[in-house]
């Protein structure tokens, strides 16, 4: 499907998405409520067929937290980037999207790990890389470190 | 923590060891918690993290062309690719059009880090199973590229080679002549790796039907990369979505639908060969022309989002910048093919021997410092 199917086509299923064109994808914006029923109809239509998770970012905007898809189907080859925000920074709660996509396991882990977005209905949400009992998310842009962030 | 694991021992169903982070096989530190069932694995838990450097964080406070030294120490054996990544990213966004003169030389020391990490890992492999003669061989010629690599570039194992504009430095003038002898040398050579290991009994023992993995599974675990094209995932990025010289050289993707150990290695052998058809094509007609385009001194790039993929040795490499247009990134995120590579490990090693694990992570090709970033 070209850009332009996949607007018309995602339009239809969700009329509030908010859609943007990249420099190469499109950029589906919709809330973070509609994001899991959105991405599970993308990838089970069969003219879609968003089978696979290329990658999934978390973003710190200062007055809220983001997370991108960018997803691909491997019989298609075409791909689109979803993309949520939720303005809760004590309580950042987005659907994870580990029953449609496996490999978000590990990338669902590593933002809660440095982002502190918390994602419903992981099977094992712990942090990836830092200790257990490490205090904030040193990705967002409010992470103090003085210890171990030097300042030039 | 204690009591937790002698509870498990204690009990007569399954129990649970530690393997790593200092172990052999896990070629780095990484640690596996492996939940036993007599010799049968039952799950495996791999902890991340023992070298996690806070890369994407650092590149929020530096500008693009020091961003490159820190790619090259993320997935260190695919170090030029890495870097290109990040150039392609910065010069897509700026609509800088490179001389056909970088695209190629780009794309032939793509092809020579791919072979040379292939030998590694060949070796690595090998020696993992137990076959330690191949850890000579494989060695033995990758020193040739780490030449040829050290010759133009300066650097052996971390180059630095690309930056965003096109390369440091123009190729030495031996340069084509060694990589030709070098092809030359290494398609009478790449045979015997066939013969003392693909063939070998015990190795197709240890390695046939050895951590299955379906098709569909395979794309659903975003398993890229020669792991997943031994499954029949048709992903590689240099056909998907070409970048340099790819959409324009012949060359064959090489797909194996076995989806087991065996199946993983061999689609690295043949790449190998690939890899050499794709620089004898391009290393004749190197264009003459400029090494570089004149990029302004501050780089910044124009607000908005930018997504680039390419082939690295181990799987789909991604990087992906949010820029405020700033002359450093406000956000970039690495993907690596390693990190949701090993997301896989628990499927492919159920039930099967802990001996097999080692096999099973050795045909993931992992790379830690790729995967903790």
């Amino acid at each position: 499907m070209t850009n332009e199917q996949l607007k018309e086509k995602i339009l239809k299923l969700n009329s509030s998405a908010a859609i943007a064109e990249g420099k190469t994808y499109l950029t589906v914006t919709v809330p973070s409520s509609e994001l899991y029923a959105l991405a599970k109809t993308l990838k089970e239509s069969e003219d879609t067929a968003f089978d696979y998770l290329m990658c999934l970012t978390g973003v710190d905007y200062a007055t809220n937290l983001g997370v991108f898809y960018h997803i691909n189907s491997s019989k298609h080859n075409h791909s689109i980037v979803l993309k949520t925000t939720t303005a809760d920074r004590e309580n950042a709660e987005v659907d994870s999207v580990y029953s449609l996509w496996k490999s978000a396991e590990y990338h669902e882990r590593e933002v809660f790990d440095l982002l502190g977005i918390k994602f419903k209905n992981h099977p094992d949400l712990r942090r990836m890389f830092l200790d257990d009992d490490w205090v904030g998310h040193p990705l967002r842009k409010d992470y103090v470190d003085t210890i171990n962030i030097v300042e030039r | 923590m204690v009591e937790e694991i002698q509870k498990t021992i204690d009990t007569e169903e399954e129990y649970t060891i530690n393997m790593g982070p200092q172990h052999p096989s896990t070629h780095g530190v990484l640690r596996f918690v492996v939940s036993l069932k007599g010799e049968l694995v039952k799950n495996v838990q791999p902890h991340c993290g023992y070298i996690h450097r806070g890369i994407e964080k650092m590149c929020e406070k530096i500008t693009y062309p020091q961003i490159i030294h820190l790619t090259d120490r993320m997935d260190y054996l695919s170090a030029h690719i890495n870097n290109a990544a990040v150039c392609l990213t910065v010069e897509n966004a700026l609509e800088i059009e490179m001389p056909e003169r970088v695209k190629y030389i780009r794309t032939i020391i793509e092809e020579l880090s791919r072979i040379a990490s292939h030998q590694l890992w060949w070796c690595a492999f090998g020696m993992d199973l137990g076959g330690l003669t191949c850890f000579f061989y494989g060695l033995r010629d990758r020193e040739k590229i780490l030449d040829i690599f050290e010759e133009s570039t300066g650097g052996r194992l971390i180059q630095s080679y690309n930056c965003p504009g096109g390369l440091m430095n123009d190729i030495h003038p031996n340069f084509q002549q060694k990589v030709k002898d070098f092809i030359k040398y290494f398609r009478k050579v790449l045979p015997e790796y066939d013969q003392l290991l693909t063939g070998n009994v015990i190795f197709q023992e240890r390695a046939k039907k050895v951590g299955y993995i379906s098709k569909e599974e395979a794309i659903n675990f975003g398993l890229t990369g020669p792991s997943g094209r031994g499954s029949g995932f048709a992903c590689d990025v240099r056909k998907r979505a070409p970048y340099h010289m790819y959409g324009k050289v012949d060359f064959k993707e090489v797909l194996y639908t076995e989806g087991d150990t065996l199946a993983r290695y061999k689609v690295r052998i043949d790449e190998m060969w690939e890899s050499m058809k794709i620089i004898e094509q391009l290393i004749d007609n190197i264009p003459a022309g400029d090494y570089a385009v004149k990029m302004k001194p501050i780089i910044k790039l124009p607000e908005g989002e930018y997504f680039q993929r390419v082939e690295s040795a181990r799987g789909e490499f991604d990087v992906f910048i949010i820029s405020d247009g700033n002359k450093n990134p406000y956000r970039i995120k690495f993907r690596s093919p390693n990190l949701v590579n090993l997301t896989a490990i628990n499927a492919m090693s159920k039930d099967h021997k802990i001996a097999d694990l080692v096999a099973i992570s050795g045909s993931l090709d992992l790379v830690i410092p790729c995967m903790d970033r």
